[in-house]
């Protein structure tokens, strides 16, 4: 695993904006060769998204050729409410962007067979060649998606009952074992209230009631952090991770740009 | 998943950087646009999986929705009140022209008028949809004859009426058929006046009130009874009574039928209302406030003599009286013009303003799902070819482009007025610049290579002395000749005398 830690949320959306920017430009996205990028939402990603979108208004990022997969949705809301995560995806990204709408992938709450909805999801997965970078964040019980506290390790997307949640009641999510499939995968996590939860998921044992720990089986994981989220973590691993801030900056800096001559 | 295949494929279009007036705020936001409809583009995305077809980049400028003018008796020569062989050539000619002014729906007034003007005018002013053409008309507005003698300002006294006699009937007798007519301003203190405004508003017309000496009570009477409107505010009815707040009071009455809004037109011209008056009726009831221009027949042209229903008047200015009196019969300040004096006497936000201008006539209307905003399905119109697509401005049904010009400047500095509209004889880069002492100079540059013009102004004689400091408030409308050799320049100015106050 890789341990990013910035001094400040805004410093840690735009390191991991910075990643994500570069990744896509490196893989040199065509026609016939789509970058396939894993979507959260909530406020953690907020400032990543915003920064991805200035590079994108500067003319540094094109979304032409990238495809991406949302984790979850809610089950009943409708679409346009200003809670559901098709508005926050488009509010918050979508139509700040060149993304094609066709590309643009999120799961049908209000289908009328939601486990058919989820299979085909897992399909659209497969069919688009599987997941490049899969992009999450982490709840104060440890969780990713919709996979809460006791949920299966190697989940596929399914229906999701709440308990946290007056309405709506239900979601459909990925599973675990969908994120696990991506050949890569960065988890944004920053805040002292994720202090303690992150501390379970990286210096504790793989456990399914803090399933981001599964992640400490994925060959590529990269968790992008600020200081305060490192609060419950030994002096000892913050300090050896810190001591590798160098190695990790050399992967956003340079940072790229899809510009002419660049 | 869905292809683009299943709905419309006419062309999307989308204003980018702008900002468009939404839910009572200016939100940086592009504006989609559809077949004359405002688009949803979330919908768009999600449902339909499509892109914009065109885009359109505003310049930064702030995208309102039309004006809608309820109080207009006509323009640039043409008199609604004035019986023509062709009415309608004369409205079309109106509606075309305040499109410029940023309205985009209207509704023609007719004064005072004896029973054969109005037979013969009104079927020639039918409900018609607005365009590049021209503007919509939403109806005719009838102010008068049924209203107050004492009161009747500009009127011809010789056709007042009353309906004492018979009521609705007689209101037909007058009128003829009611179809094209969408408000009646009448004074409630005339006798059976509340079976006058029962049937009228039976049939969906807006009753209003004005030209009245009526008191508060037989105001509230005329609300109960389904009056919605007061015909520009403080002009033709009692002052202000702290004992008898008179039609006025309705801004602030506790006498009102539950859940309903009195609205009242205000003329923000700087002339027709003190700006603290202004003031005073905006803060007792902003919701209602109503920007009208009850523009006569002089908007759009120079000073000297025009003709106003079966009257003349004598234009200086930015005032019109009636000739040889001192009364003030109407106003010919562009709709623009007031919202901008409107914004600048009450200090309200730039939102508020273009609300009482667009949202609040609709409102009153009853036509806010269609007009007077830019939410999701209200009308949008076909936003004409522009010859210059990296020029001009934007212009569509009820979607105007507000470009805010330069602020103005001390006295001393230049000031130039950039108003990017592009018309076959206009010109770039007017300035205005005050030489030393009350004259001004102003400069143009000429189409067809006729170079650099210069024109000196002096303000009008009655500010001559002792020097006054003025200042340039707003261009308000620019008369070229062909060529653009010859330019006339209507200003408002404010001139503040020294140790006087």
């Amino acid at each position: 695993m890789r341990l990013v830690i910035l001094d400040n949320y805004d410093l840690a959306s735009e390191w991991a904006a910075k990643y994500i920017c570069n990744r896509i430009i490196q893989f040199k996205p065509g026609q016939d060769r789509y970058f396939t990028l894993g979507l959260p939402t909530g406020s953690t990603p907020l400032g990543c998204y915003k920064k991805l979108i200035e590079y994108h208004k500067s003319g540094d990022l094109s979304f032409k050729y990238v495809k991406t997969f949302n984790m979850d949705e809610y089950v009943g809301l409708p679409r346009n409410h200003p809670e559901s995560y098709h508005s926050y995806m488009w509010n918050n990204f979508f139509k700040h962007i060149d993304i094609d709408p066709n590309n643009a992938h999120i799961l049908d709450g209000n289908a009328a067979d939601l486990q058919a909805e989820c299979d085909a999801f897992e399909k659209k997965i497969k069919e688009a060649g599987g997941i490049d970078l899969f992009v999450g964040g982490m709840g104060p019980d440890g969780h990713i998606a919709f996979n809460e506290p006791g949920a299966s390790l190697v989940s596929r997307t399914r229906l999701k009952t709440l308990i946290y949640s007056k309405v709506p009641t239900m979601a459909l999510t990925v599973g675990v074992g969908t994120v696990m499939d991506a050949r890569e995968v960065m988890i944004l996590i920053t805040g002292a209230h994720k202090a303690f939860a992150l501390y379970k998921a990286i210096e504790e044992g793989v456990n399914h009631m803090w399933t981001v720990s599964a992640f400490q089986q994925h060959p590529r994981t990269i968790f992008v952090c600020d200081e305060d989220a490192t609060l419950e973590l030994r002096v000892k691993t913050v300090k050896y991770f810190k001591g590798l801030m160098h190695v990790h900056n050399k992967l956003v800096d340079p940072l790229h740009s899809m510009k002419e001559g660049n | 998943m869905r292809g683009g295949q299943g709905t419309t494929r006419a062309p999307v279009l989308q204003f980018t950087n702008c900002r468009i007036l939404r839910g009572g705020a200016l939100l940086r936001e592009d504006l989609w646009v559809r077949e004359g409809r405002i688009l949803d583009p979330e919908k768009l995305f999600f449902d339909e999986r499509r892109v914009a077809d065109e885009q359109r980049d505003c310049g930064g400028c702030i995208l309102a929705p039309g004006f809608i003018d309820v109080q207009i008796n006509g323009g640039f020569g043409v008199d609604f009140s004035k019986t023509t062989e062709n009415v309608g050539s004369g409205v079309a000619l109106v509606a075309q022209r305040i499109l410029s002014h940023g309205v985009t729906s209207f509704c023609p007034t007719l004064v005072t008028s004896p029973p054969e003007i109005y037979h013969k005018v009104l079927p020639q002013i039918p409900v018609k949809s607005g365009g590049p053409h021209g503007a919509g008309v939403l109806g005719v507005h009838l102010e008068g004859p049924f209203i107050s003698q004492e009161k009747r300002g500009a009127h011809p006294e010789a056709h007042l009426r009353s309906f004492e006699a018979r009521a609705f009937h007689d209101v037909l007798a007058t009128y003829g058929p009611l179809d094209n007519v969408r408000i009646v301003t009448l004074a409630p203190e005339l006798g059976r006046s509340h079976e006058v405004i029962q049937a009228l508003t039976a049939q969906g017309i807006c009753v209003s009130l004005g030209h009245s000496v009526a008191d508060l009570q037989a105001a509230e009477e005329a609300v109960q009874s389904g009056a919605t409107f007061i015909t520009h505010l403080f002009n033709a009815m009692l002052p202000f009574h702290h004992r008898d707040p008179g039609i006025v009071g309705l801004l602030t009455s506790d006498r009102l039928p539950p859940g309903r809004c009195i609205f009242y037109g205000m003329i923000a011209d700087g002339i027709h209302t003190n700006p603290a008056a202004l003031r005073i009726a905006y803060r007792a009831h902003p919701q209602g406030l109503v920007l009208v221009t009850d523009a006569v027949p002089a908007l759009g042209l120079g000073n000297g003599r025009h003709t106003l229903g079966q009257q003349d008047v004598e234009v200086d200015g930015l005032t019109a009286y009636v000739a040889g009196t001192k009364t003030l019969c109407g106003s010919i300040a562009p709709m623009d013009v007031c919202v901008r004096h409107f914004l600048q006497a009450t200090g309200c936000s730039v939102e508020a303003a273009l609300e009482a201008a667009s949202l609040h006539p609709a409102q009153l209307l009853g036509l806010e799902k269609s007009k007077g905003s830019l939410d999701f399905g209200a009308d949008a119109g076909e936003a004409p070819r522009r010859r210059d697509p990296a020029k001009g401005w934007v212009r569509a049904q009820t979607l105007w482009c507000l470009m805010t010009p330069s602020e103005s400047r001390p006295p001393t500095s230049p000031v130039s007025w950039c108003g990017r509209r592009r018309k076959p004889g206009y010109n770039q880069g007017l300035r205005l610049e005050r030489m030393p002492g009350p004259s001004w100079t102003l400069t143009w540059r000429a189409v067809g290579g006729a170079g650099l013009q210069r024109a000196s102004w002096d303000p009008p004689s009655r500010w001559a002395l002792p020097e006054p400091q003025v200042t340039l408030e707003a261009v308000t409308w620019i008369n070229v000749q062909p060529a653009g050799l010859t330019l006339s320049l209507g200003v408002a100015c404010r001139a503040a005398y020294p140790g006087l106050h």
